[in-house]
């Protein structure tokens, strides 16, 4: 029989398919089974947030920040106040440091739980899902503890922290960081880290080497299972991440099982970091004490009319950062979270760029995925840890 | 560390001539004004020399200054692990002057700079694939473009008698309202409060006095 030609053609990925993690389109030449061309397109969650913060005050900003990767939201509160502050020229208090390095690590726990177990839902398993988002609703308690919300915390501040942790919150988390978490993360470790069936679909697919990382613009984990031991957490310690003891994990092949497997250890090392936080918590103000940015509290408020004025200038008006510009990046669960901060002198920041990782991490998919068949698409896209709030802002 | 970045400005004022306008070191960090047409140039030597080796570019983005002229401000930020440093590049454009794309030297430049296409207009030659990123398929302007309104032009709803999505001119209740704290008082200047319309008039004819 003679050969005949077989025309390549295209498939239409998402926008609305559970493996796309959230709204993906990808738009795939297939030649047979195999990958010739990837385009994703994005955009379809875009909300237009870098926009909305230049018409709102530094302290209105900060909610937008948890919506963008609305799966750790801490962390990417925390690059803006970071911002902010090095703009005023503002010191925080240990405690208040200390809270938001508490709070970050929850926030990497939360994000790689999600992450991992979605990304063994991708290439088959069912249970670690199920387990996850049991162990994932017990971290959203102690978020909503302190700030009273479980998703979306808004609670970092510039200067500190909205409100002090309430009483006996941090026994709580000492008791799960010491007995509940290990547990899980062994069980979890037994389901997936020898799986035969999840080996076959993780090892050796989608790889890149260090040098690709740096040309892709690859942060964070992605980066680190490349065999790159970089860490902003380490090298350009922030808050209270200089006092911490921890390691940096990281893999050899750069594939999707190594990705894998450095999330599962860093969950382990983010441990660490909140064993220490509620051990070595210094006592005292979880704000700046400088009562330009900080409001009054509200005992204040019922005995002092001024305290009521000063309050309410800071909440209609806001407070005035000095003009200036600064790119201040944080080691967010997905890599590095950056904000591109402009201010004019005013209330507002006249631009606030985003610097999302999974931005660039998916725009790499037709490079990891070219080649491969088309189930290793989901697994790629699985393991370079995309969440399209923070991707399409 | 600022005594480290000053010398690193010294030497890319050095190495990089006249194309480096301008090296500052604020708030620690270090920016550098460079010539529109030689970004290619500065961010391969940014690169490759042994002093920087900036190997990262983690982001572009662009700024828009309604009032100068040219009005755009692209930045590149960059990153280099074997220093741990960073350095801010900027250049000036406009609509009608196309920057140097930059793809070829950071692959990661690719979708940065169609978002800055798509958000700001600004154009970039020799670009791979220059369309609009975020924004929704045949969506018109450029919105973060300072005189884009916020509110935009277009909101889509589903018809249910057409079966399908329809774009519509943007109808608020309520017109936007954007507070100015700058001037609280000075913002009551026009207004004529009932009962009050002397008071307009008085100042006038002081002011024509004293003239």
């Amino acid at each position: 029989m003679a050969e005949t030609q077989i025309k390549n053609f295209n498939l239409n990925f998402g926008p609305q398919h559970p493996a796309a993690h959230g709204v993906l389109r990808l738009v795939l030449e297939m030649d047979g089974e195999v990958v010739e061309r990837a385009d994703p397109h994005i955009g379809l969650l875009h909300r237009g947030t870098e926009k909305l913060i230049e018409y709102k005050t530094y302290a209105q900003a900060v909610p937008y920040f948890d919506r963008l990767d609305y799966v750790a939201p801490q962390n990417q509160e925390h690059a803006f106040v970071l911002g902010a502050e090095k703009l005023l020229g503002i010191e925080v208090p240990k405690r208040g440091q200390y809270i938001r390095v508490l709070y970050c690590e929850i926030g990497r726990i939360l994000n790689h739980i999600l992450n991992i177990t979605a990304f063994a839902m991708d290439v088959g398993a069912m249970t670690p899902m199920l387990w996850g988002f049991e162990i994932r609703e017990r971290l959203m308690e102690f978020c909503e503890s302190a700030s009273g919300a479980r998703l979306h915390m808004n609670y970092f501040r510039v200067g500190g922290v909205a409100q002090d942790l309430p009483a006996g919150l941090l026994e709580d988390i000492g008791k799960w960081a010491d007995e509940e978490f290990p547990a899980f993360m062994d069980d979890l470790e037994s389901l997936l880290t020898g799986n035969r069936i999840f080996k076959q679909r993780t090892v050796d697919i989608g790889v890149i080497n260090a040098e690709q990382c740096f040309d892709w613009g690859f942060t964070g984990p992605n980066l680190r299972a490349s065999g790159i031991a970089w860490d902003l957490r380490k090298a350009q310690p922030y808050d209270a991440y200089a006092e911490m003891d921890f390691d940096i994990p990281v893999g050899k092949m750069g594939d999707c099982y190594d990705r894998y497997l450095v999330r599962m250890i860093e969950m382990r090392e983010s441990l660490k970091i909140i064993k220490q936080c509620v051990e070595n918590m210094p006592s005292g103000p979880v704000k700046s004490t400088n009562k330009k940015v900080t409001p009054p509290t509200r005992g204040d408020m019922k005995q002092s009319m001024e305290a009521l004025i000063h309050h309410f200038k800071l909440f209609t008006e806001g407070f005035h950062v000095p003009a200036g510009e600064t790119y201040t990046a944080v080691e967010a669960p997905k890599g590095e979270f950056g904000v591109y901060l402009v201010a004019d002198g005013s209330n507002k920041p006249f631009r606030c760029k985003i610097r999302a990782p999974g931005f660039a991490h998916l725009q790499a998919t037709e490079f990891l995925s070219k080649g491969h068949m088309l189930a290793d698409v989901v697994a790629n896209i699985g393991s370079i840890d995309v969440v399209f709030g923070e991707i399409d802002r | 560390m600022d005594q480290a970045l000053k010398e690193l400005a010294e030497h890319l004022r050095d190495q990089l001539g006249d194309k480096l306008t301008e090296a500052e070191v604020r708030l620690g960090e270090l920016t550098i004004t460079v010539q529109r047409d030689s970004i290619v140039e500065v961010l391969k030597s940014l690169r490759d020399d042994s002093n920087c080796m900036f190997h990262q570019l983690m982001d572009v983005c662009g700024v828009d200054y309604p009032d100068d002229s040219p009005r755009f401000e692209i930045v590149y930020n960059l990153l280099s692990m074997t220093h741990n440093t960073r350095i801010r590049v900027k250049l000036r454009t406009d609509e009608d002057d196309p920057v140097p794309s930059v793809a070829g030297v950071f692959s990661t430049a690719n979708w940065f700079e169609r978002e800055i296409w798509d958000m700001y207009g600004g154009f970039f030659s020799d670009h791979p694939d220059l369309r609009r990123l975020l924004t929704d398929y045949g969506f018109e302007g450029h919105p973060l473009r300072k005189d884009f309104p916020l509110t935009g032009y277009v909101e889509v709803r589903y018809d249910d008698e057409q079966k399908r999505v329809v774009y519509e001119p943007v109808k608020l209740t309520q017109e936007f309202r954007n507070f100015d704290f700058e001037s609280p008082w000075e913002g009551m200047e026009r207004v004529v409060l009932p009962g009050d319309e002397k008071a307009e008039a008085e100042p006038e004819e002081e002011e024509t006095e004293a003239s």
